[in-house]
């Protein structure tokens, strides 16, 4: 009964005004998934004109090559958001995937990749499935993560003493060498990037995380297997940090104790910047991609600036969270009306 | 037959067990660390190793407080060791005008602080996560702006309050201590105490009562933003000088751990005071009874790790963000 009254008051105002209602909700949609990527053309666009050093190819190849190994760590914490969790142990698990590569490559390029990759995705998986089978909290389980991570990491790297250098060869060329004019960790980036949107846009898997995080009871009613769905989620998450750590230890030729510090709230940030809801559900990784681009542009800016400090990046992208976070609860509270 | 009743019975045994680990686990874990300590840890009865322990433990102490009272609500404040970090960039901005005036801004940005993300979340119905997390990186930020490296400072009043004792108890002990007493005070005896309980309980069964839950949100925030400053005055006292850099890194993890352990569900609608001053001390006598024994401080973290968990499993804090 309401619900046909409902539905007929929809009709009726949309037959009232069709045009506007439509495009007033496609503007949202719009500026909810693009909406970084258009911050991110302007900023661009005023960099340009504002610093002669910053349209600069060799600039411009910097931010990219910084941004990859956020980017390689956001495409996993996309997928965490959208199935409805946050996976608070990628910063730890980024600097030990860096200190176990680092330490691994004594032993060859395979060992080098084989060390970090088997290490992070075992914490990933049994985070998820602490998350899936115990019914967690994953804010508390990654939390602990975050903790252990890196106590693991100090205790195989002497507290944080000992700093492993690089000595494969070929695992440093990981790190520096270009295919078609891109750095390795770029090329990388934009595969598993494809992947990730694959994945996440045209298999049933992707479907899964989606209906997971919208609403997990009726997604269980359908048959969604959730908890299969969460393990994949939070190993993938795992397995992508470690990477990432492991091919910045092959760009910076060592693997740094002290990085990594507070990187998981840059990876949320720039998921959230990019469009995706915090609550689960909603959200894409192209938009990712452009969050963290952005996030790169803005460091970059304030560093052309030069009498800014990089802590000033932290209060902007503070402030650009929290922006984004109330324009997308103005909107969906827009939507819920209209 | 004979089958069935045993089948039964470990069920319920492990129910009564983790409802018995739930109210007085923290209580038995920190009387174990201590007699263990008692026993095997030269010096750890000298005055001045137990006063270095509840020194040191008094800041975390303070920050949960206010951890206690938003998780309470089902709320959570990511936000606390930025705002400890401010608090110390504006002691150091500020001592120029006198100690006392100093400390004031420093609460008064906490304060202000709190009500952000206090508004964030009660009135515009941001995620406690999102809007905390929002304010952990960019207050951070803020106070490194405008205190780019670790300052020292001579101020009389400031040594006073961070070093000096009281019939041999350190002041900020002392601090702890007080605040602890009105916090217990506040949260069972008062009808605002009571009123954050109920939001915590049922939000919408609290907004349909017709409680001002609004309003009661956003002054949870502040008084967490108001302690996290006040702890981060305290330390920057005690250290003779502010760094925002490192000062309070972390403390968030310390304060939840406290809070969880001490058997406050994350899921909100019951606080337990005392539990999290316990759960605060457990985190500090184990790291002290760690690094006494001559293990490291990765050890210590893998330890605390552990117990997160074991204590979250034991209080079925399931399903909650």
């Amino acid at each position: 009964m309401t619900r046909t009254s409902v539905l007929s008051d929809q009709d009726a105002g949309a037959a009232r005004s069709p045009d506007a209602a439509v495009r007033r909700e496609r503007a949202g949609r719009l500026l909810q998934q693009h909406g970084a990527l258009l911050v991110l053309l302007s900023l661009v666009a005023f960099g340009s004109v504002a610093f002669d050093s910053f349209a600069t190819a060799a600039n411009l190849r910097g931010i990219v090559i910084s941004s990859s190994f956020l980017a390689i760590i956001a495409i996993g914490m996309t997928f965490v958001i959208i199935s409805g969790g946050i996976d608070l142990s990628v910063g730890s698990l980024f600097v030990l995937g860096g200190v176990l590569a680092a330490s691994g490559s004594r032993h060859g390029a395979l060992a080098a990749l084989a060390l970090p990759l088997v290490t992070c995705g075992t914490i990933g998986l049994v985070q998820g499935l602490l998350i899936a089978r115990l019914r967690m909290a994953p804010f508390i389980v990654t939390l602990a993560g975050l903790l252990g991570v890196r106590g693991i990491m100090l205790a195989i790297s002497d507290e944080g003493a000992t700093t492993y250098l690089v000595e494969d060869r070929a695992f440093a060329a990981l790190g520096r060498s270009e295919v078609l004019g891109l750095t390795w960790p770029v090329l990388i980036t934009v595969v598993l990037a494809v992947i990730g949107v694959v994945l996440l846009q045209r298999t049933g898997f992707g479907q899964n995380v989606h209906a997971i995080g919208g609403n997990e009871e009726a997604a269980a009613l359908m048959g969604v297997p959730i908890a299969r769905t969460k393990v994949l989620v939070y190993l993938m998450s795992g397995l992508l940090a470690g990477l990432a750590g492991a091919l910045n230890a092959a760009w910076l030729s060592s693997g740094v104790t002290i990085l990594g510090i507070g990187l998981e709230l840059d990876v949320i940030a720039a998921v959230v910047i990019g469009g995706t809801l915090l609550t689960g559900g909603v959200g894409g990784l192209t938009g990712t991609m452009a969050g963290v681009l952005l996030l790169g542009v803005i460091q970059n800016l304030i560093n052309q600036a030069g009498n800014l400090t990089s802590a000033f990046q932290q209060v902007v992208s503070g402030l650009f969270l929290v922006l984004v976070v109330v324009a997308q609860r103005v909107f969906s509270k827009a939507q819920q009306l209209g | 037959m004979a089958e069935a009743v045993a089948g039964t019975r470990p069920g319920t045994d492990r129910a009564r067990v983790l409802a018995w680990a739930r109210e007085y686990g923290v209580y038995v874990s920190v009387l174990a660390l201590l007699l263990f300590n008692v026993a095997f840890t030269p010096n750890f009865l000298d005055a001045a190793n137990f006063r270095t322990q509840l020194v040191q433990v008094a800041p975390i102490v303070i920050v949960s407080l206010g951890m206690a009272l938003m998780i309470g609500t089902e709320g959570i404040d990511l936000s606390v060791g930025s705002v400890m970090a401010l608090a110390a960039s504006m002691v150091v901005l500020y001592l120029g005008y006198g100690a006392w005036p100093a400390i004031l801004v420093a609460l008064a940005a906490g304060a202000l602080v709190g009500a952000a993300g206090g508004g964030l979340v009660a009135y515009v119905g941001v995620q406690p996560i999102v809007a905390t997390l929002a304010l952990l990186v960019g207050i951070r930020g803020l106070a490194n702006v405008l205190v780019p490296q670790l300052r020292d400072f001579r101020s009389p009043t400031l040594i006073t309050l961070g070093s000096d004792s009281v019939a041999g108890i350190p002041f900020v002990v002392l601090i702890a201590a007080v605040l602890t007493a009105v916090m217990t005070f506040v949260v069972r005896r008062t009808t605002f105490g009571r009123q954050i309980v109920a939001i915590g309980g049922n939000r919408v069964a609290s907004e349909l009562s017709g409680l001002p839950v609004k309003r009661l949100l956003l002054s949870v925030y502040v008084i967490s933003g108001v302690l996290a400053a006040g702890a981060g005055v305290l330390a920057t006292a005690r250290l003779q000088a502010g760094d925002p850099t490192s000062l309070g890194l972390f403390m968030e993890l310390s304060a939840i751990t406290a809070v969880v352990i001490g058997g406050t569900p994350l899921s909100g609608g019951r606080i337990r005071v005392v539990g999290t001053v316990m759960g605060a001390m457990l985190i500090q006598l184990l790291q002290a009874t760690l690094i006494q024994h001559d293990l490291p401080r990765s050890w210590a973290q893998i330890v605390q790790a552990v117990i997160i968990l074991a204590a979250v499993y034991a209080a079925g804090n399931r399903g909650a963000r």
